[in-house]
């Protein structure tokens, strides 16, 4: 889980994608993501946000273009050197998709056990990780026996455990009140400043003034903007951040 | 929730889980991976139905395999020379004669002149007690000779150039030849076991690959997430393997144990015919050995088939 090069964690050329034979829902997008930085996807219902992301977490391929990831060309990564790269990176998915038939403390310790790491290492820090997340006294509590926000936690502690180089997260406030939003934020904020790359996709943009240091995407009907300039292709390093 | 900044776990910890690599003997951690139970449910009964119909058709071929081998062994060099003639006192001098000459040939080296008493509860049970008594029905006098080398079409007719001055009208037989069909039948029986063996492994692994497919469809979206938390597929793969595992040992101990019983009620069975052919068919102790090897097998063939499939499945996975 080391850091990614000093250049870019992600680098997308010309990336294209298209489920079938359909339209593409994604067209010509370039960028590059840095380390340690914290970003915004934006863009309304449809306009490819998700697709985007998958892309990101390496749960889709593209149909044209080039993608890097840590520094490494991700299509021509061969199979069986995925779970490697896939261990680097903490994604909170739309639907949380928590295992249901484990605890809240065995979906967060889902990360560490497929790591390979022994019970005994992980006890504590999945403790630590769910009372951070205000769920302590909810451990034992399986998936459908949690709110949508407590869910939404465990998903996000399941996501952040293993210390991810790149944290990709698929509107994780879309199912909780503002006041929880904005709690949510914070953590990924904490998080960003221990050294992660944040993509966070939103539809809202009232949250995008909560943190006023990111980045912003705009993806509109599959093409991608960059209102801030910060995402351009070639890469240039990000502003210096406090 | 807190707004600290989240609990760090060591870089140590990670890097000792990757050195460490996957734990593949107690599985504690792959084991929380898919729900255990989903592969359980009919399995293990199916394997044991298989395991013990194995274990029968096994123990029958063995069995076949040793009478045929104690009965061919038994004829070995087996030769029976009929004197047939009509005349009692003819028949009884040629017979001794017969023997004598027999008895000074090279090669051979057991000569029996079977009594009449013995020849005529040999044939009692077709003839009764009455025709034989009365000569109603003239029996050829019988001698049992046994050469050292063999019975050969050779050796056979040296023996009958020999006697024919003594006994014109004696007939030489290789007593192998009278079991020539049985032998056949035998080894028909022997291929009909070795295939019932093979087809009951194929519809164990049709059986195991089903339920595998089965658990994976069920499994499907947990497999996608572990897959997208970085699990590999030989992980994955492993958790199957080792529930379909101990599905089929339990399964396999169970069908071992309902195949012994049937394997020992019919060994005494037919043990109490008496028959000469059937006695030599008593298992010995490396075939009773192969036998508890049958569900052994069964388990390496149900992990492997489960392997193969979960395998091949994530294979079509990203």
């Amino acid at each position: 889980m080391n850091n990614a090069t000093d250049g870019e964690i992600v680098q997308f050329d010309n990336v294209g994608l298209r489920y079938g034979t359909d339209r593409e829902v994604l067209s010509n997008i370039s960028f590059t993501l840095h380390p340690g930085s914290f970003y915004f996807l934006t863009g309304a219902s449809g306009a490819g946000k998700s697709s985007l992301l998958r892309l990101l977490y390496l749960a889709q391929r593209p149909s044209r273009g080039m993608i890097r990831l840590f520094g490494t060309d991700a299509i021509t990564l061969p199979r069986e050197r995925l779970p490697g790269f896939r261990r680097r990176l903490g994604v909170v998915f739309q639907d949380f998709r928590l295992v249901s038939h484990l605890s809240a403390f065995n979906n967060v310790a889902l990360p560490l056990r497929v790591a390979g790491v022994p019970e005994r290492d992980l006890a504590k820090p999945v403790a630590d990780m769910l009372e951070w997340v205000g769920l302590a006294d909810r451990m034992e509590a399986r998936p459908a026996s949690l709110s949508g926000g407590e869910q939404q936690r465990v998903a996000i502690a399941r996501a952040v455990i293993g210390r991810p180089d790149l944290l990709v997260a698929d509107e994780p406030t879309g199912n909780v009140d503002p006041e929880m939003a904005v709690k949510l934020l914070r953590l990924f904020e904490a998080l960003n400043r221990l050294g992660t790359t944040v993509v966070v996709a939103t539809h809202d943009v009232h949250l995008l003034k909560k943190v006023p240091e990111s980045l912003i995407m705009r993806l509109d009907k599959g093409l991608l903007s960059d209102p801030t300039g910060a995402l351009r292709y070639p890469p240039r390093r990000p502003a210096a951040r406090n | 929730m807190t707004e600290t900044p989240p609990p760090v776990i060591p870089r140590s910890v990670l890097a000792g889980a990757v050195a460490r690599g996957w734990r593949t003997i107690s599985g504690a951690n792959e084991n929380q991976l898919v729900p255990q139970t989903r592969l359980s449910g009919p399995m293990p009964w199916v394997i044991a139905i298989m395991i013990a119909l194995t274990v029968i058709a096994a123990a029958a071929g063995l069995a076949l395999r040793n009478s045929a081998l104690a009965a061919a062994d038994e004829l070995y060099g087996g030769v029976t020379i009929q004197i047939i003639e009509a005349s009692p006192e003819l028949r009884l001098s040629q017979a001794e004669a017969a023997a004598q000459r027999l008895r000074e040939m090279p090669g051979v080296i057991d000569v029996r002149l079977v009594s009449q008493d013995e020849v005529n509860r040999l044939i009692e049970p077709w003839l009764g007690t009455r025709g034989v008594e009365e000569e109603a029905v003239p029996v050829p006098a019988l001698i049992d000779a046994r050469l050292r080398d063999g019975a050969t079409g050779e050796s056979l007719g040296a023996i009958r150039r020999n006697i024919r001055e003594v006994a014109p009208s004696a007939r030489v037989d290789a007593q192998s030849s009278w079991l020539k069909p049985v032998f056949g039948a035998i080894e028909s029986l022997q291929w009909l076991a070795i295939a019932l063996v093979t087809l009951l492994a194929l519809a164990t692994s049709a059986a195991v690959l089903l339920a595998v497919r089965s658990a994976l469809g069920t499994n499907r979206e947990t497999i996608e997430i572990v897959h997208l938390l970085g699990g590999t597929d030989a992980q994955i793969a492993r958790v199957f393997q080792r529930s379909i595992g101990f599905d089929a040992a339990g399964g396999g101990a169970v069908g071992l144990a309902l195949g012994l019983v049937v394997v020992l009620f019919l060994g005494r069975r037919f043990a109490g015919l008496g028959a000469g052919l059937v006695n030599g068919g008593s298992l010995g102790l490396v075939e009773w050995l192969l036998l508890a090897l049958i569900p052994v097998a069964g388990v390496i063939l149900a992990a492997f088939t489960a392997r193969l499939t979960v395998m091949r499945t994530l294979r079509r996975m990203l």
